[in-house]
């Protein structure tokens, strides 16, 4: 992804002039230009760049995993993968979607966008911002390193015994990939409690809980799911690091124990982590619809409300996902319950929607053809989700193409449509330019199209009985008519590659849009939140002086305001709003420094990680690296001293950020 | 930077207040063990279980501060615990271990 | 830790909430830590029974032993709790004097459970004997490790705040490191009765 370098506007942020005196143990970066100042940056904007850019890239490796996949099905007797390197592949495909380009890219914009959002300069932990950064990268990198060194993980994304234990699954991949996921979720749980304290605590003057932004609230959502979700696959793998690398029997039937242990662990965590994927996307569109169909959006209580009971509700669902391994009547029947129960602050968000579109003046940019296709392809998702619901249904359909039909309707249609809403969207306050409209549509019908072909007929192929993760079908059983497995495979193999498509079109959009694209207007699409008010792409203290906030949608009712006749009408324009915000600038601005020790720290851990599988003693420097990184970290001040900076300015008035 | 003038303990306890927390803790303790000892019939099970909960509650109210502190605190460590509570008793159920 | 708030001169804490970062920080994270341990609790409840052929619970358990190195730790939290009332007087010398006590206290408490571990294999109880043994060393190694990382803290912040070097408010990372281990305390407390005093 082409990361555009840009000039900061009016202002110029000092940095810290004479590191000299800076307290830690090497003197502290200071560079505000090049490479450097992005490696050793604290600053939410870079981070969430970087994170966005490294999901970006994970998510082209987990769609060429997916192509292949779809190669190796298209034809009978496929050759294209043998069993095990299919098996590798589908389990990689799964879990780089959903940990290292969906989270990712959702705390990419959440970092970018939250901050900004509630009128705040950064984050509540520039530094821990930044270690999240560097271990989610770390951790991806290394769980993909397997690949080179023996093969990747083999036993699904969600890994049951006992395809997890030694025995079948004897390569290094699932000692990888339980650790990468380790430190990515190192990096997840460090990010939820920074959302969540910057969230609560760093609030602009009059920005309550309910004139917050609603992907703010959806992120928020998500990060105490994310804070309570984390640690139970935390126990569930290291449990089974312990199993695999010494000789605990925690999974193993053979030796009297219960494998549905690791079940529950899983969904326990897995169940919210569903929730975690999709609710950043909800937030998107949340804020799109209403921006491109000139109102408000509708019952705004409600879409917090319902956001938030998904949250919690999503605790009480994980069975249902082992409906089929015997948890006995009472147990089936109290998660089928609670799993329809969830559908209705689902339904009710989609209401919400369509009433904020009804009588709007709609606008069909990309990013408004993105959200409304989420909303269409994620209630297809959300029906066939709730046949899962009940139990008998779900037991014939469970291990089908029917659910990786239903999870890709959900995920593909709701959770990466909402993302490339948000792309579209918010791509001018990033990056200063406009991405092509023209070539949007095409990458958006290419989706929507792709998605339909490759997906819609794993409904038939489920119901007609092809089991998922079958590596080849032949054609001897494949059927005949309309039913037929064969022409069904063949189709969706041709959808995917129209889906490619559609994807490289939105790559080719970001190299031309760099190249010569339309320098975006300060505010492009007459939008309703705070983080239009400020330039594009914004300062590095992002506004020159805070706003007090109130209202909700504070930016439309400093733009508009009611007239006689109780009608919206423009009383200023986005530049004379900002003229206002500029005329208060604050003078001088120390912004929290640069600082080594979140990337020191964070490339601790793989060597950690790599040590515990293949040398005790290369674990022990990483143990030195982390402990080095700590304590440099631990005896450095967040903020550089006020007589760092250059010119000295005298306490009174400068504002410190953070 | 904050500073230090304002601070939790001028209106939470004495040195002496806390000396006392620990001595009601280190009784509880002791009868706690007792209960190893001496044949509490019946009430075993729900005596050890409440004077746990007590000890806990005491620690987290007493030394860390949560009965003196701001309510946001207690909220967002009491949901992770209740939820813990609630989610891994109804997983243990499942396999019929209070049963 | 980081200290990104800012007092005014009557200490009040521009933040949305008055509350300090580090501290609501802290909180989230301990709130987070409870389905961390409370996952390996289960575990080792459902494996309590499944001990093969290897020794039950109660062939091992050292009652007497653990009460005593269970009282340890329970004290270690009113030295912990004194250091952080001087840390907030600004009383250095007693700060550094109930840190150190509750260092103390904590090693003696790590070294109880090395002793109890080195018995329990000795009477045959080792890493992989029993789904019992396995989940039972993964919970109370875990809660070791946590220990043994707040002892390392308490050791670094009484260094660290010799040479002067604390980034922010001083009371304020005693507090936090306070908080830690307190709740490492707390985890003991079920663990005590749970594991050790109720026999499968």
């Amino acid at each position: 992804m082409a990361i555009i370098e840009r000039p900061s506007t009016t202002q110029e942020v000092v940095a810290p002039a004479t590191p000299s005196s800076s307290l830690g143990a090497l003197k502290r970066p200071v560079a505000t230009t090049g490479w450097k100042s992005w490696l050793f940056t604290v600053d939410h904007k870079k981070l969430g760049i970087m994170y966005s850019a490294a999901a970006l890239f994970f998510f082209i490796v987990g769609g060429l995993e997916a192509v292949l996949i779809r190669l190796q099905l298209a034809a009978p007797n496929g050759k294209v993968l043998n069993a095990d390197l299919y098996n590798q592949m589908f389990t990689m495909h799964a879990t780089t979607m959903v940990f290292l380009f969906v989270m990712p890219m959702a705390a990419g914009l959440a970092n970018y966008f939250i901050p900004l959002q509630i009128g705040a300069r950064d984050v509540a932990f520039p530094r821990i911002n930044a270690f999240s950064f560097w271990a989610f990268l770390f951790g991806g990198l290394f769980l993909n390193m397997s690949w080179f060194l023996g093969g990747a993980a083999d036993g699904g994304w969600f890994m049951y015994a006992p395809n997890s234990g030694p025995i079948y699954s004897p390569s290094h991949g699932i000692d990888f990939w339980i650790l990468g996921l380790q430190i990515t979720g190192i990096a997840s749980l460090a990010g939820a409690v920074n959302l969540i304290t910057t969230v609560l605590n760093m609030r602009a003057p009059g920005m309550k809980l309910m004139r917050m932004p609603i992907f703010t609230w959806m992120q928020l959502v998500v990060q105490f799911l994310l804070l309570f979700a984390v640690p139970v696959i935390t126990v569930a793998l290291f449990l089974l690091s312990f199993q695999r690398n010494f000789d605990a029997t925690f999974f193993d039937v053979a030796a009297g124990a219960d494998p549905l242990l690791w079940q529950h662990l899983f969904w326990i965590f897995g169940h919210p982590e569903v929730y975690i994927l999709i609710l950043p996307s909800f937030g998107v569109i949340s804020e799109v619809i209403p921006v491109f169909s000139r109102k408000p959006l509708f019952g705004y209580p409600f879409v917090v409300f319902s956001g938030a009971a998904i949250g919690f509700v999503g605790w009480g669902v994980w069975a249902h996902h082992m409906f089929a391994s015997g948890l006995g009547p009472v147990s089936v029947a109290v998660f089928s319950i609670a799993t329809m129960a969830i559908a209705v602050p689902t339904g009710v968000k989609v209401v919400n929607w369509t009433m904020t579109l009804w009588g709007g003046k709609l606008e069909f940019t990309a990013a408004m053809k993105f959200a409304v296709g989420l909303i269409v392809l994620f209630t297809i998702g959300g029906l066939s989700g709730v046949t899962h619901s009940v139990a008998p249904s779900d037991t014939q359909q469970t291990d089908t193409y029917y659910i990786v039909a239903h999870f890709h309707y959900v995920l593909f249609g709701g959770a990466i449509f909402g993302l490339f809403s948000g792309f579209y969207y918010w791509w001018p306050k990033v990056f200063g330019k406009m991405l092509n409209e023209k070539l949007g549509s095409w990458n958006f019908w290419m989706m929507v199209i792709g998605m339909n072909m490759t997906f819609g007929p794993m409904h038939i192929l489920g119901l007609q009985g092809q089991p998922r993760r079958m590596y080849q079908w032949t054609e001897a059983r494949a059927g005949e008519g309309f039913f037929n497995l064969g022409f069904w495979n063949a189709f969706a193999s041709v959808g995917s590659l129209v889906l490619t498509t559609g994807v490289l079109l939105f790559l080719i959009n970001i190299v031309i849009t760099a190249r010569n694209g339309k320098v975006a207007p300060l505010d492009p699409w007459n939008a309703r939140s705070l983080e239009w008010m400020t330039t594009n792409p914004p300062k590095e203290h992002n506004f020159d002086s805070i706003p007090t906030v109130s209202h909700l949608d504070e930016f439309f009712h400093r733009k508009y305001q009611e007239d006689a006749n109780g009608q919206m009408v423009q009383v200023k324009t986005a530049e004379q709003v900002m003229k206002e915000l500029e005329d208060n600038a604050d003078a001088h601005i120390h912004m929290p420094s640069p600082s080594y020790w979140p990337i020191v720290l964070a490339a601790g851990l793989p060597v950690i990680t790599f040590g515990l599988i293949y040398s005790i003693p290369i674990g022990i420097v990483g143990g030195i690296i982390v402990l080095f990184g700590a304590y440099g970290w631990s005896i450095e001040p967040g903020t550089a001293p006020d007589d760092d900076f250059d010119p000295p300015t005298t306490t009174k008035d400068v504002v410190h950020v953070g | 930077m904050t500073t230090d003038t304002h601070t939790t303990t001028e209106h939470g306890m004495s040195n002496a207040g806390y000396v006392r927390i620990a001595l009601i803790l280190a009784a509880i303790t002791a009868l706690e063990v007792s209960t190893y000892y001496v044949d509490f019939g019946p009430l075993f099970m729900p005596a050890l279980m409440i004077m746990m909960a007590i000890k806990f509650v005491i620690v987290v109210s007493y030394f860390m501060h949560l009965k003196f502190d701001n309510k946001l605190f207690s909220w967002v460590f009491y949901a992770g615990l209740i939820l813990a509570i609630i989610v891994y008793i109804v997983a243990l159920s499942t396999f019929h271990f209070f049963s | 830790m980081t200290a990104n708030t800012h007092a005014d001169e009557h200490g009040a804490l521009h933040t949305s909430t008055g509350l300090s970062n580090n501290k609501l920080g802290m909180w989230l994270f301990l709130g987070s830590e409870c389905l961390l341990f409370g996952g390996l609790i289960s575990t080792y409840m459902l494996y309590r029974g499944r001990v093969g052929a290897g020794p039950r619970p109660s062939q091992v358990f050292d009652i007497p032993f653990t009460s005593v190195s269970s009282f340890v730790l329970l004290m270690s939290s009113l030295t912990m709790v004194l250091a952080v009332s001087a840390a907030h007087k600004g009383d250095d010398r007693n700060t550094y004097l109930w840190i150190t006590v509750t260092a103390l206290l904590g090693a003696t408490f790590v070294g109880g459970q090395v002793y109890e571990f080195t018995a329990f294999y000795n009477e045959g109880m080792g890493f992989t004997t029993s789904l019992f043994s396995s989940s039972f060393y993964v919970l109370t190694g875990f809660h070791g490790v946590h220990v043994t990382v707040g002892i390392i803290m308490l050791m670094s912040i009484v260094g660290i705040m010799k040479r002067s070097k604390v980034p922010g408010s001083k009371a304020e990372t005693v507090e936090m490191i306070g908080l830690y281990w307190h709740f490492v305390d707390i985890v003991w407390i079920i663990i005590f009765t749970l594991i050790y005093l109720i026999p499968a």
